[in-house]
């Protein structure tokens, strides 16, 4: 293939699109983690861990239940989200009133529980997870090939955001989350059951990385720690997001998966410590994160 | 004392904690239907933690506290709302996040007959044209209305209100009692905390002072200025 002024275009797009979809899970999960926070005032260490629950949900429907891609992709998210429901109403809600220091530990205490039933259960290496036939194939953009479940990821998760920045931003609902995340006590105040609208936020936000699971299982190994590498950047997306904008994660969460990418491509070396790099810039400059509010 | 049947909020020996410190040490309080009592006192000496110990948001609280007849003390924080009560803040909790509309109708109605917004943009012209801002842009004074507009809407016949005329203008402080005459009028019951009684002093059917954490006099409006003199002093005006 040919180079123009020494960059190759082919693989250039290859590794914008790697970068795409890595920022299409980026934003999907620091979404997740960014809604749970704006209510609970935690960071929920297990979100991670239920991302990874979400992939395993998928592949163990496929493998014994019959449960094609299609229906997991409805099905897992409700599921996952419905076991953050429980989480959140018995182990998180108990301490709530402590220092929130308290939960987020919980949070990673759970996480790593999690994580060990996995191993336990499965053991460490990969499962294969065959993409669907409708979703498979290769679409010839002109520029470069595309293929067709790369770019399924891709406008999912971007639905999924903007669908929920959206109901957020635009909606009633979105309202009482905004005011929630502001002054949960007043809303309280005036009638609203804030206690029940922290549980469904938690569940909400924890669907979302099932959600995630369920879109990774195609391209990535199912795995047991595919959770725990996956967060460790998200967390670091958070900090240069900050916690302060919902628009916010999702913007940091996919231009640092195409940063990354576009460093594969420059800089090879550098490709999987630049967002840290980027983290570290953004302490320095703007401690609250780039979207964060200065307290 | 009126009857029983009349009476809209009766708070008996309430006592309220932040933490380990003892704030309110059995407070005794009742206000009729279509009453406005105020709650005067000093700068901490415990009006806006009565108010909020009333709506459920402090710590620890004993004691009784009725509302339209029910008894609150175990009801979760977001029930009393619904009983029909509606509460001001101090700090006027306007929220940031949210334009003017999105606050003015934030809270659920609680009543079937509050105030239409249109009737609410009647009174509060301002609000009207500057629905669309962000809630957190309007100047102190319409937040102020802002903040109370938000809970006409709901229908609540029980008005907490806390400080509603700190720090504003004169011309709006006029538009404020004008509006509280209007509500009186309306035969809502009000419970209003201020610093001293001048602007409550005309439509004010009865004073509660509060010293420490306690209720120390209890004044009403025709002994008001055979009083004014002890409200001076115990007012620190
Ligand atoms: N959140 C809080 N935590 C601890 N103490 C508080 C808190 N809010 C108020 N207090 C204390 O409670 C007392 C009464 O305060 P407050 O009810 O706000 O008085 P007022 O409204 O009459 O000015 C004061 O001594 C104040 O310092
Ligand atoms: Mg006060």
């Amino acid at each position: 293939m040919d180079t123009i002024l020494g960059i190759n275009p082919v693989a250039l797009f290859g590794q914008l699109l790697v970068g795409l979809i890595n920022g299409s899970f980026y934003a999907l999960l620091s979404l997740g983690l960014a809604i749970i926070f704006g209510l609970l005032r935690i960071i929920n260490f297990a979100q991670g861990a239920l991302y990874m629950i979400g992939a395993f949900l998928a592949w163990l429907g496929l493998e014994y239940w019959g449960l094609s891609y299609g229906w997991a992709l409805l099905i897992v998210p409700l599921v996952v989200g419905l076991f953050g429901i429980l989480i959140e109403r018995f182990l998180i809600r108990p301490i709530a009133h402590e220092d929130h220091l308290y939960s987020l530990l919980l949070t990673f205490g759970v996480a790593l529980v999690l994580q060990g039933v996995f191993s336990h259960v499965f053991g460490s290496s990969g499962k294969p997870y065959s993409i669907p036939e409708f979703l498979q194939g290769v679409a010839n953009l002109g520029f470069m090939y595309l293929p067709i479940y790369r770019g399924w990821i891709i406008v999912v998760s971007l639905l999924v955001c903007f669908g929920t920045w959206w109901a957020i931003e635009k909606t009633k609902l979105g309202a009482y989350l905004r005011a929630g995340t502001e002054n949960a006590r007043l809303l309280q105040a005036f009638g609203i059951n804030v206690p029940l609208m922290v549980t469904l936020t938690f569940g909400f936000g924890v669907a979302l990385a099932g959600l995630a699971g369920v879109l990774a299982a195609p391209i990535y190994s199912v795995s047991p720690d595919m959770g725990a590498n996956l967060l460790i950047v998200v967390f670091a997306i958070v900090v240069i997001g900050g916690m302060g904008s919902i628009g916010g994660a999702i913007i940091t969460g996919i231009s640092m998966g195409v940063i990354e990418g576009l460093t594969k491509y420059f800089y090879p070396e550098a490709s999987n410590t630049i967002i840290f790099m980027v983290m570290v810039v953004v302490l320095l400059i703007k401690p609250a994160g780039l979207f964060g509010k200065e307290v | 004392m009126k009857a029983q049947g009349n009476e809209k909020l009766r708070v008996s020996d309430l006592h309220a904690f932040y933490g380990e410190s003892h704030i309110l040490h059995g407070i005794d309080l009742h206000v009729n239907q279509g009453e406005l009592v105020t709650l005067l006192g000093r700068n901490g000496s415990g009006r806006s933690t009565t108010l909020k110990a009333i709506m459920n948001m402090v710590g620890r609280r004993s004691g009784s506290i009725n509302i339209n007849g029910t008894e609150t003390m175990g009801l979760a924080a977001h029930r009393i709302a619904h009983l029909g009560i509606g509460f001001c803040p101090e700090e006027r909790g306007i929220f940031s996040s949210l334009n003017v509309e999105e606050n003015l109708l934030l809270p659920p109605a609680v009543r079937s007959d509050g105030m239409s917004l249109d009737e609410i943009y009647q009174m509060f012209p301002n609000l009207y044209e500057r629905r669309t801002s962000q809630g957190t842009r309007l100047s102190g004074g319409e937040q102020q209305m802002l903040a109370l507009a938000r809970i006409l809407r709901t229908g609540a016949n029980i008005l907490l209100l806390d400080e509603i005329t700190e720090g504003l203008a004169p011309v709006i402080v006029k538009k404020l009692g004008e509006v509280l005459i209007q509500l009186k009028r309306k035969n809502l019951t009000i419970l209003l905390v201020e610093q001293n009684f001048h602007f409550a002093a005309p439509i004010a059917d009865r004073h509660y002072v509060m010293e420490h954490g306690r209720i120390v006099e209890e004044v009403q409006q025709a002994e008001l200025s055979a009083k004014t003199e002890l409200l001076n002093t115990l007012l620190g005006v």
